[in-house]
Parts: C-alpha cells; sequence; structure tokens
C-alpha cells in the first residue's frame, strides 16, 4: 500500500498528527501493532493539565487548552472534556512558598494561567477537603476528558477524512530507497514518501532502526479507580509536596494515581500492581479526604507509557534520515498536549517548521558526542 | 496468620478441604482461606450447622459433605474463614483482608480452588426485582431455609435446574412451571455420548429420579422453551415464552433461573495464568495438566474452578493436586505421589465419565448466550445494552476489550462477572472477535473490592 505520510502508532499522537494532515489534503495511514489506544493513550487518566509543567512545554500546553476548549470543532465530540480546573493543595507554609515561587516563575515568562489562592478560597472552592491546608496554585481553566473517547472522536474524524487505520499490523523492517519509505508489516508491505513515528513505549525501538538511539525507558503508571460516588469535588487535586493525583470523573467514580509505577515486563507487555505503593496512596487521600475512607476501590490498572530522562518529549524531524518526524517520550503527560502536537506535526512535515517553539524538544538533544 | 507458608488454599469446598487434609496429614505446613464462616464451599455449604430436616431436604449426597468436613477439621492445616482473597500474582504474593485488615502473604505453592458460578445469562426483563439466579435461591435455603412462599417459575438448562426444583417441591414451594429451555436438537447431539455416560450411571438415574418425582407431583415441565421473557413495571409480574410456536405467559413473583454454571477463573486470570476457552462447556478455564498445575510456576487449580465436572470429581482433583503441591515441595517423591494417587486418578475419570453427555445434552445455544434483543441491559452494573454493544463492534471496536473501554461494560463493582461471557458472544455476533482464549476482559486487580482504609491498612512489613 502506498500513501503521502505513514504514521506508527495509533495512539493520540498518531490519530491527531493524521487528523491534521489530512485536514490539509495529505493522504495518510496509520498502523499499530495492537488496537487504537490499547497503551497509554487509552488507559491514563485524561487530565486537561497546563498546572506544574516543564517550562519548555508551557507554550505548547497553553495552545492546547485553547484547542480543548473547543475540541468539538475540531473533532466533532466534546470528548466529555470538563473544565473544573487543576489545583495543587499546600499543607504548610512551606508548600505555599513553593508554590508562590512557582507562581512568580510563570509571571516571570509572561503566563497568568498558574494563580495562587488562600485558605478562603481553597475551602470555597473543595468545602470537602481536610481542614488542615492552608492554600493552593490553580488552573482554573484545565480539567480532564475521557481518554478512550477522546482517542476514538480523533480517529473517526481522521477516517472521514480518508485517513487509514491498520490495526494489528506490527512493522518488522524499515528501509528508505531513495528518499521513500519501504515498511514491512505483519500484514504486508507499506510505501510512503514520509514516516512519523508515534510508536510511544516502541517509539525507542524505531529511533534505534533510524540509528538515533534515544534513552526512552518504558514503564507502566497505576492508576485506581473507586466506585460511584455523590459529587463532592469539582477540581483535579493534587498536592505541594506529596504524590496525589485524584479526580472525580463525569459518573461519579474517583480515579486516584499519582506517577506510580507498576511492575513490568515489557517484552510480554504484562503489567503487576504494585499494592504497596497503592496502599500509600490510599493512605495520602484519605489524609485530604477522610470521609472517603470506607469508599471501595473497584479496579486498579497500569499503562505503558516511554518516559525521557528529562521528563520531555521529543517532537522533531529526524536528525538522521530524511522525510521522517517523531512525536514521543510523553512522560506520561502528553493527554492534553496531543492536538496541539498532531499540528505541529503536520506544520513541520507540510511547512517545514513549527508556529511554535520546539527547539527544546528536539532529538539531537540526546546524539551521541562525536570524540 | 504466617506472612508464609509452603502451601496456601483458597476455597474450602471439596476440592480445597481434600487438597488441605492430603497436604498436612504429609506434614506439610497449609493454610486454607475461604469467604464463608463455614467449610464446605457452595455445595456443601452451611455443613456443619445445618438442621438435620433440612439436611434430609437437601438429599445424600449433600451430606457427603459432612465427612469432609471433619477430616478437614482433623487435620493440622490452619483455616481462616471469612477472608477475602483480592489479589494474586505469578509471584505467588496473595493479597489477603482478615478481619478488616489487608495483608500479602506469600507461599511456596498455591491451590486455587474457587469452584464455580452460576452462567449469567442476560435475557429481556433478567435485571427486574424478583428474578434470581437458583444458586442465589439455594444459598437462601441452604444457610436460612428461606424459600419463596408464592410459589415460582424455574426456567433454564442444566441438572441444577432438576435439583432445585425437587429440593423445593419437598420444602413445600408450589412450582408453578419449570421452563427447559434446552433446545430439542441437544437430545440428537448427546445421544452418540450417552453409552459412556452409562458408566456413570449413578447421575443419570439420580436425574432420571428426580423427573419422575416431579411428574408424579404434578410440577409441570415445558421442554423446548424459547424466548424467555420476563415482564413488569417495577417489579416482575409475569413470565412469558415461546412453546412450540405458542406465546404463553404464567404470572408470577419469582423467577429462578439457571444456565449451568462456569469456572470462577477471577483469580487465576488476576495472576496470569494461561486460560483455554473450552466450547464444550462453553466457558473459560485456567489450563491445567492432570495434576492441577497451570501455566505459572507453583500455581495450581482444582475442583470446578479448572473446569466444570462436579463435586466428587473436586474431591478427586483436589487429593491429587495436594499431592502434587507435597511433591513439588519436596516432602514426598515422585513415585511416592503417583503411588498414592492411585486411587483417586481412577475414581475421577469413573466419575468423569457423564461429563460429554451432559455437556452435549445441556449446551446453551448461541442464541441465548448472544441475546438478539437489543434493548436488554447486558451489563448491570454500567447498564450497557446488547444495542450499544452491537454498536461499538460496528464502529471499529471489534474485541471485548475496547467495547469496554469505549462502553464501561464490565467496569463495575462485580468486575465484569456478570457480563464477560455475555459480552464475549455478543461482540462475536455482531461481527467482532469470535469468542476464544483472548476474548475475555483483561484481569483487573482487586478481584473483590476492598476499600480505602482497607488498602491504606496494608503495611511495609507485611510485604517481607
Amino acid at each position: 500500500m502506498k500513501t503521502d505520510v505513514l504514521i506508527i502508532g495509533a495512539g493520540l499522537m498518531g490519530a491527531s498528527t493524521a487528523l491534521h494532515l489530512a485536514m490539509r489534503g495529505c493522504q495518510c495511514i496509520v498502523i499499530d501493532k495492537a488496537s487504537p489506544g490499547r497503551h497509554a493513550s487509552g488507559s491514563n487518566a485524561g487530565g486537561l493539565r497546563q498546572l506544574n509543567r516543564d517550562p519548555a512545554e508551557i507554550p505548547l500546553t497553553v495552545e492546547a487548552a485553547r484547542m480543548w476548549q473547543n475540541i468539538e470543532s475540531l473533532v466533532d465530540s466534546d470528548c466529555d472534556a470538563r473544565f473544573t480546573g487543576q489545583l495543587r493543595v499546600a499543607e504548610n507554609q512551606s508548600d505555599m512558598d513553593k508554590l508562590e515561587q512557582r507562581a512568580a516563575l510563570l509571571r516571570s515568562m509572561g503566563y497568568q494561567h498558574e494563580e495562587m489562592i488562600g485558605k478562603q478560597a481553597l475551602y470555597q472552592l473543595v468545602p470537602a477537603l481536610s481542614p488542615h491546608c492552608v492554600g493552593g496554585l490553580i488552573c482554573r481553566h484545565d480539567g480532564y476528558a475521557r481518554p478512550y473517547h477522546a482517542l476514538t472522536a480523533f480517529r473517526r474524524k481522521a477516517e472521514s477524512l480518508g485517513v487509514v487505520f491498520h490495526p494489528c499490523t506490527e512493522a518488522y523492517h524499515i528501509e528508505q530507497t531513495g528518499e521513500d519509505w519501504q515498511l514491512h508489516t505483519s500484514k504486508g508491505d507499506f510505501s510512503s514518501n514520509i514516516l512519523v513515528n508515534c510508536a510511544g513505549a516502541w517509539a525507542g525501538q524505531l529511533a534505534d532502526l533510524l540509528n538515533e538511539p534515544v534513552p526512552l525507558t518504558p514503564k507502566a503508571l497505576m492508576l485506581m479507580v473507586t466506585e460511584r460516588l455523590p459529587h463532592f469535588v469539582d477540581p483535579v487535586m493534587g498536592a505541594a509536596s506529596r504524590k496525589l493525583s485524584f479526580k472525580q470523573m463525569q459518573n461519579g467514580t474517583l480515579i486516584i494515581g499519582g506517577a506510580l509505577v507498576a511492575k513490568l515486563d515489557f517484552e510480554l507487555e504484562k503489567t503487576q500492581i504494585d499494592w504497596l505503593q497503592l496502599a500509600n496512596s490510599a493512605k495520602t487521600v484519605i489524609d485530604f479526604f477522610p470521609q472517603l475512607s470506607n469508599v471501595r476501590i473497584i479496579r486498579a490498572w497500569a499503562g505503558i507509557e516511554g518516559f525521557l530522562p528529562d521528563a520531555i518529549p521529543v517532537i522533531s524531524a529526524s536528525q538522521t534520515a530524511k522525510n521522517a518526524y517523531h512525536a514521543f517520550g510523553f512522560s506520561a503527560h502528553g493527554f492534553q498536549l496531543s492536538p496541539v502536537v498532531g499540528r505541529i506535526l503536520s506544520q513541520l512535515i507540510l511547512d517545514g517548521q513549527s508556529e511554535l517553539p520546539i527547539e527544546p524538544f528536539n532529538i539531537s538533544r540526546f546524539a551521541q558526542k562525536k570524540s | 496468620m504466617d506472612n508464609h507458608y509452603q502451601l496456601l488454599i483458597i476455597g474450602a469446598g471439596p476440592a480445597g478441604l481434600a487438597a488441605a487434609t492430603t497436604a498436612s496429614r504429609l506434614g506439610v505446613s497449609c493454610a486454607l482461606l475461604d469467604e464463608q464462616p463455614e467449610p464446605g464451599g457452595q455445595i456443601y455449604r452451611s455443613i456443619e450447622s445445618v438442621s438435620g430436616q433440612r439436611a434430609q431436604t437437601l438429599g445424600s449426597e449433600y451430606l457427603r459433605g459432612k465427612q469432609l468436613a471433619k477430616a478437614f477439621r482433623d487435620c493440622d492445616a490452619a483455616y481462616f474463614p471469612e477472608t477475602q482473597v483480592w489479589s494474586l500474582n505469578n509471584q505467588r504474593q496473595v493479597g489477603i483482608l482478615h478481619k478488616e485488615e489487608s495483608k500479602i502473604i506469600t507461599a511456596d505453592q498455591i491451590l486455587v480452588a474457587s469452584g464455580a458460578m452460576e452462567r449469567p445469562v442476560p435475557f429481556p426483563g433478567w435485571t427486574l426485582p424478583g428474578v434470581m439466579q437458583a444458586g442465589a435461591g439455594q444459598i437462601l435455603f441452604k444457610s436460612a431455609g428461606m424459600i419463596p412462599d408464592d410459589g415460582v417459575v424455574l426456567a433454564g438448562s442444566g441438572p441444577l435446574l432438576l435439583l432445585l426444583a425437587w429440593q423445593y417441591m419437598h420444602a413445600g414451594v408450589e412450582i408453578k412451571a419449570i421452563l427447559d429451555v434446552t433446545p430439542l436438537s441437544n437430545h440428537l447431539l448427546a445421544l452418540p455420548k450417552l453409552p459412556k455416560a452409562l458408566l456413570a450411571h449413578q447421575y443419570l438415574s439420580k436425574g432420571l429420579a428426580y423427573q419422575k418425582e416431579l411428574r408424579r407431583a404434578g410440577v409441570k415441565t415445558k421442554i423446548g422453551v424459547s424466548s424467555l421473557q420476563a415482564n413488569g413495571e417495577e417489579y416482575l409480574e409475569s413470565v412469558s415464552y415461546n412453546h412450540f410456536s405458542r406465546q404463553q405467559t404464567i404470572e408470577t413473583d419469582v423467577l429462578l433461573t439457571h444456565f449451568g454454571v462456569i469456572p470462577h477463573i477471577w483469580l487465576t486470570q488476576s495472576a496470569g495464568c494461561h486460560h483455554i476457552w473450552d466450547k464444550h462447556q462453553q466457558c473459560w478455564r485456567p489450563q491445567h495438566d492432570e495434576w492441577g498445575k497451570t501455566s505459572i510456576d507453583g500455581i495450581l487449580v482444582a475442583g470446578d474452578g479448572a473446569g466444570i465436572n462436579g463435586a466428587r470429581s473436586a474431591e478427586h482433583a483436589g487429593r491429587l493436586a495436594g499431592l502434587q503441591a507435597v511433591y513439588a515441595l519436596r516432602v514426598i517423591t515422585r513415585q511416592e505421589r503417583d503411588e498414592q494417587a492411585v486411587n483417586d486418578r481412577k475414581w475421577m475419570l469413573d466419575d468423569r465419565h457423564i461429563r460429554p453427555f451432559l455437556e452435549a445434552y445441556f449446551a446453551i445455544p448461541d442464541e441465548i448466550l448472544a441475546t438478539p434483543d437489543n434493548h436488554t441491559i447486558i451489563c448491570r452494573c454500567e447498564e450497557v445494552t446488547a444495542g450499544e454493544i452491537r454498536n461499538a463492534v460496528k464502529n471499529g471496536h471489534g474485541d471485548s476489550n475496547q467495547v469496554k473501554f469505549l462502553t464501561r461494560c464490565g467496569m463495575g463493582p462485580c468486575q465484569g462477572r456478570q457480563c464477560a461471557n455475555a459480552v464475549a458472544h455478543i461482540v462475536a455476533d455482531a461481527g467482532g472477535a469470535p469468542v476464544s482464549d483472548q476474548s475475555h476482559f483483561r484481569g483487573r486487580p482487586p478481584v473483590t473490592p476492598l476499600t480505602l482504609a482497607q488498602l491504606a491498612s496494608l503495611s511495609e512489613a507485611d510485604t517481607q
């Protein structure tokens, strides 16, 4: 099969890239070794978070937030997005100082979206919170969406514009003849002018094939979810100095996370829940919301994601091969960025440059220093 | 409770009791965990405390459990009733909840004797209050002596339906009708398996005796029933069905259904044991050898949790798995294991002669396993209908797990126990992935819900 652009990985980044390319008339095929969104894209916590991002990501996250506010115009679905704010709670003065420093950093960069709030405003916003907290840092336009629904919306919109998805299609071998790419897969051969690596935790293997190795580490982040509860909290809750990430979803269930890593057998793609870490998570939740002690946990799971040592992604053209591009290594905070990353890649591919500053995400930062 | 045992057995039904007794008599440190307050499992529920008269009603097979429970009580195995097992992994770490505290314990050998559960089969109206699975009716009867006051309609297929009818009749319950949905074509299909089944004729003659007694008592049995439907506004008011092309309705406020039993695989699935789709038994079960060894080193299965073979067979399989565990612990030699296993291996094979016949005779047709009625709720926890599942498949979500991602079916408190089977069949019926070894929902622990406080009580010391 021949196409303009061949995208490897039918997660959110791959689907978003395909959609933005198709919107500009480009022909795309997306292949995936499993089903769309099988790993990180389908199993993440769905946070729409600008709060507390790496400074390099701020221009991107702000633009992505603008796109999420209006996501229906892009993908014909609201992706069940809710804009209830995201909050980092301070439990003492040293937490407050830490948050204030962060807010000052953003102000110095010319951004206002992270805002300090005092004790009174905190308890107005989250009356159910344990009384020991003293304030917080909030991003009011943040929120959450349903990841698999968002992925499905991106995929279906892309399909409506002619993109073809090939699930259960595993890439075995890649070669470039002239400037064109030939890909041999478990479901036959594909060829294209352009190759895009959106392979998530598996993107490192693809980068290896292009002779530009990256220190990408697959890890499985755990989440747990409770039974449905009556509505009691709006913002997505984090804490200034403790591992907590916690939100009440549209249907009343609580999703509890906090960058906790499961045991992972990457070869077999099997994850094993580490209950001791989740027990700590449960304790933290009870510290902030003692009334939740008797709420039942229904399910825990872990999704496999690619992590880079500096915890920011690679979004760039290949430095070793012509007509190849990368977007991976989002290190468990890619969901919110997905609309803008697809647009950036489409611009890189079709215009040769992006309107947003993406130098910090260049793959060349991992290039071996030549002696 | 210790943090480590040589052998840990989960489930105090016939398989677990027999295994614990066997292994502890051979000197192995052994603990048996069970959810219920007394040994016996589902089949011998309340066996130690049941009154004489209720025991008579339940029949002589039920009383066999007394000997098993007594032998177990007399052995040295540690026993932890009212204990939930909420997690099992391939490192043989077992998450348990005992007296409101969670704990992770380990063992060199683990026997999962988790037994069976009734096959949930969604049909129009099955979620109405008043419609219950027959097993639930049996639990109420065995443990509390509770029976329906105003009569009952029994519907479905399988030997338990007959047994329950017989027990209810003896307890004085009015049986308005038995609606047997077993397709008449099954009779022919099962015929070639009959000669072998005659080797286990005690089961056949018992079934025939039940039928005869019920008939003599005037209980109406309708065979070849189809299009079963429960009707009512808020509660069950009537049951309608098709019988030889005629639409019939019976007024009733209790309908007990039974469509056979399937292995309870949630623990072995959580551990990552390889499971296969058994097309004869129409269920998934862990793959295992004749000693109960699964695909994971040190994890064994026995009894109905390993594949449906009934209580007698479970007892033999439990003893065999117990011997295997003791051998794996190097307490006995291979030769000693084999010598001591001779009788159980023989009796187990004899006992199983009946199974191919029963499986063919009581096979549930596909149109019952995948209801054609798109309004029927399949996942009762999340209220997902058959129509929503079929739509998801049409929109490119081609297997059970994608359908679950999209619709939330199987994500509720029952963890998909009630819908996994039906979802796989409806997905296949709608043109998605065929029912296979892989078409089950991926297991998501905890196997039984636990509260945040119970999880928070898990501490470093417990996990070594």
